[in-house]
């Protein structure tokens, strides 16, 4: 901890005027020939780096805060989410990345399962390698309630004491993930797309930033548990192992199910409606308007056993349901093959779909940021390339 | 019925670019707006107001320059405006920013329902608005998509999970996040703003909170720490195919038999 000390005697109004621009929150003041920082800083400190040569300076607290021993919090526990006994692929996911977190500090790997029946979901955590897993099992768990969950996580914490808790950024998981950390006045990193661990066992957290134009490196470092969420589908599905781990019954009993949220109604979703589910994906981009323009699109998708998805600017101009949409604002996916047709891909596009193992773009502009994250750029003209890709397909699959 | 709305003034644009030359962030410093998912919030707050006869009081932690935010919200139709700024406030990360709203919104009273939009543009977290409810030790909503029944003591409301819409019944006093969509936010008016000319919005500074220490504030409350920043990874496994539209046609199914796509 410290504070930015600013030399306003080399300030000349050229150095004021060019330093407020360094400040990616704008916390840099430039008033009355004088710099000054206001409540917006951030203390990433970029102005002592980049700024002019002894304007900015970076002033260490005297009094460091107390550090907490590090030492007595161990193992990488991930928060095991299910519904109905059906785990949620996201907390395998995190497991898989716990195993490759773990080869750093040697820490255990822990499931954290809250549920009314265990039987089937914990033999399956084991054979992902997991060292343990810490079951709350109760009848009243049939069903996420944020206020008992973070009751349970609370006792699990407090019991166990984990270096890291991760949450899958699931509903659930945003919901009750930050109840957790205020409890404990921690640290919880949203929507992680690269973790990494330090000797000293503190979590690497990287996050875009600014809707996605840049990315955030975030340390926990002063305190525990240190928390993340990460979106499904960012991290890979582990391979299973040979099961060498044990399963803890943790005690519910004397811990409080209080609750002023009631349940009434589950109504499932249209399941069609996921495009975060499919393996083919053909998104569209603004140049698409017209009816026979999304047919052409929609029979791409037939032919290839895909759904279509979208650009935020069709989103805005109602032209398609706004769970189609992919990006930062819409759905995070990461199917087999994507293709892009006339998407500029703007970079909250491109932070929903960098995941994606296979991806074609077409676009007629050479200069399309979406260039940047295809695995095939083809620079033509949508509208033309579309009509002979379906016929080619067609007579392949002797349709024609 | 007393309903408070948290607010955040963000960067009216996202475009941040970074200097390859110097890696220095390039961004329009001046231009800020009300977060968009916050005006969702707000007109959810001024049915109620409309309904039920509750008054609508915003709330927002930031620069004194964050009232201008504060100040379109009350040309909206909010009753009352509060304005958490404070240099001691600075660097927070949203530990400590739920901390000191909480603070604030402990010092201004008893509320019976706390409104706040799913997310904000800039931080893209969702997460102050939870914590905030456990910050009160109150029940909380998130993805909150309809409001169904306002009863005398409780809320009943649909949730949009992942998979599923849920209803719930949440009891007052409690937080909701609601979602983009619950309705169609009205526009500042301009008659409203001519009334309010001399309306002085409210400031609480440090001083004026019960928890007398710093460390539980800003930067020093904050338990995260950006240690860097940095551009995102460019892919550069890449092939870029131009030619006639028909050979790029040819070119794409070729590759994709080579994939075993076809």
């Amino acid at each position: 901890m410290g504070k930015i000390v600013i030399n306003n005697s080399l300030v000349t109004p050229e150095i004021g005027k060019s330093s407020v621009k360094i400040c990616p929150f704008n916390a840099i003041e430039f008033d009355g020939g004088l710099l000054s920082i206001n409540s917006g800083c951030r203390m990433c400190k970029i102005c002592v780096r980049k700024g002019p040569a002894g304007v900015f300076r970076f002033e260490e607290d005297v009094v460091a805060a107390p550090a907490i021993d590090k030492s007595q919090w161990v193992g990488v526990a991930v928060f095991v989410e299910h519904n109905h006994h059906e785990i949620h692929p996201v907390s395998l996911e995190l497991i898989g990345k716990a195993r490759e977190l773990v080869t750093v500090t040697h820490h255990p790997i822990y499931a954290v399962l809250f549920t009314d029946d265990e039987t089937k979901m914990a033999p399956e955590l084991l054979s992902y390698g997991v060292d343990k897993v810490y079951v709350y099992r109760h009848p009243d768990l049939t069903h996420f309630n944020v206020e008992i969950y973070a009751n349970l996580m609370e006792n699990f914490i407090d019991e166990i004491h984990p270096s890291v808790v991760l949450y899958g950024g699931t509903a659930v998981g945003r919901s009750f993930a930050p109840r957790v950390a205020a409890r404990f006045k921690t640290g919880l990193t949203a929507d992680c797309t690269i973790l990494g661990m330090k000797e000293n066992t503190d979590l690497i957290q990287n996050r875009p930033a600014f809707g996605g134009n840049i990315m955030a490196g975030i340390i926990c470092p002063n305190n525990r548990p240190q928390m993340s969420t990460v979106r499904y589908k960012i991290f890979k599905l582990p391979e299973k192992t040979v099961p060498h781990g044990t399963i803890v019954m943790m005690d519910p009993e004397g811990l409080s199910f209080k609750t002023g949220l009631r349940l009434l109604e589950v109504l499932p979703k249209p399941k069609d409606m996921d495009i975060s589910e499919s393996d083919v994906l053909i998104a569209v981009g603004r140049p698409f308007k017209t009816p026979e323009q999304f047919k052409m699109a929609q029979e791409l998708a037939d032919l290839l056993g895909g759904q279509i998805a979208c650009s935020r600017p069709l989103i805005e101009a109602g032209l398609v349901d706004p769970r189609k949409q992919i990006g930062l604002s819409g759905r995070t996916v990461a199917p087999k093959l994507l293709i892009t047709l006339g998407i500029s891909g703007a970079v909250q596009f491109a932070a929903g779909m960098r995941g994606s193992e296979v991806v074609f773009s077409i676009n007629s502009d050479a200069n399309a940021s979406i260039f940047d994250v295809a695995h095939y750029g083809i620079v033509g003209d949508v509208f033309a390339i579309l009509p002979i890709l379906i016929k080619q397909i067609k007579e392949m699959k002797g349709m024609i | 019925m007393k309903i408070l709305v948290c607010i955040k003034q963000v960067p009216a644009s996202s475009q941040v670019q970074v200097d390859p030359v110097t890696g220095v962030l390039i961004r329009d410093s001046n231009n800020t707006k009300m977060n968009p998912y916050d005006l969702y919030a707000l007109e959810t707050a001024l049915r109620f107001k409309e309904t039920e006869g509750a008054t609508v009081t915003v709330i927002s932690m930031g620069p004194p320059s964050a009232a201008a935010a504060l100040e379109e919200a009350m040309w909206m139709g909010a009753d009352e405006a509060i304005l958490l700024t404070d240099r001691k406030f600075g660097g927070a990360d949203v530990v400590a920013t739920s901390y000191t709203i909480s603070s604030g919104i402990k010092k201004q009273g008893n509320f019976d329902l706390i409104i706040c939009g799913k997310q904000t543009t800039d931080g893209d977290t969702a997460q102050v608005g939870p914590e905030i409810a456990e910050c009160l030790h109150i029940p909380h909503m998130s993805y909150v998509d309809k409001i169904i029944e306002v009863k005398e003591k409780s809320l009943v409301v649909s949730v949009s999970m992942d998979k599923t819409t849920e209803r719930w019944e949440i009891f007052y006093p409690c937080l909701i996040t609601v979602d983009k969509g619950i309705y169609t936010p009205r526009l500042p008016s301009y008659k409203r703003s001519l009334t309010l000319k001399d309306y002085k919005i409210r400031m609480i500074t440090f001083a004026d909170l019960e928890d007398q220490n710093e460390s539980h504030y800003g930067l020093k409350g904050s338990p995260t720490q950006v240690e860097r920043m940095f551009p995102p990874q460019k892919n550069t496994d890449k092939e870029i195919w131009k030619g006639t539209n028909p050979d790029l046609a040819e070119q794409m199914i070729k590759k994709m038999k080579d994939l075993k796509i076809l």
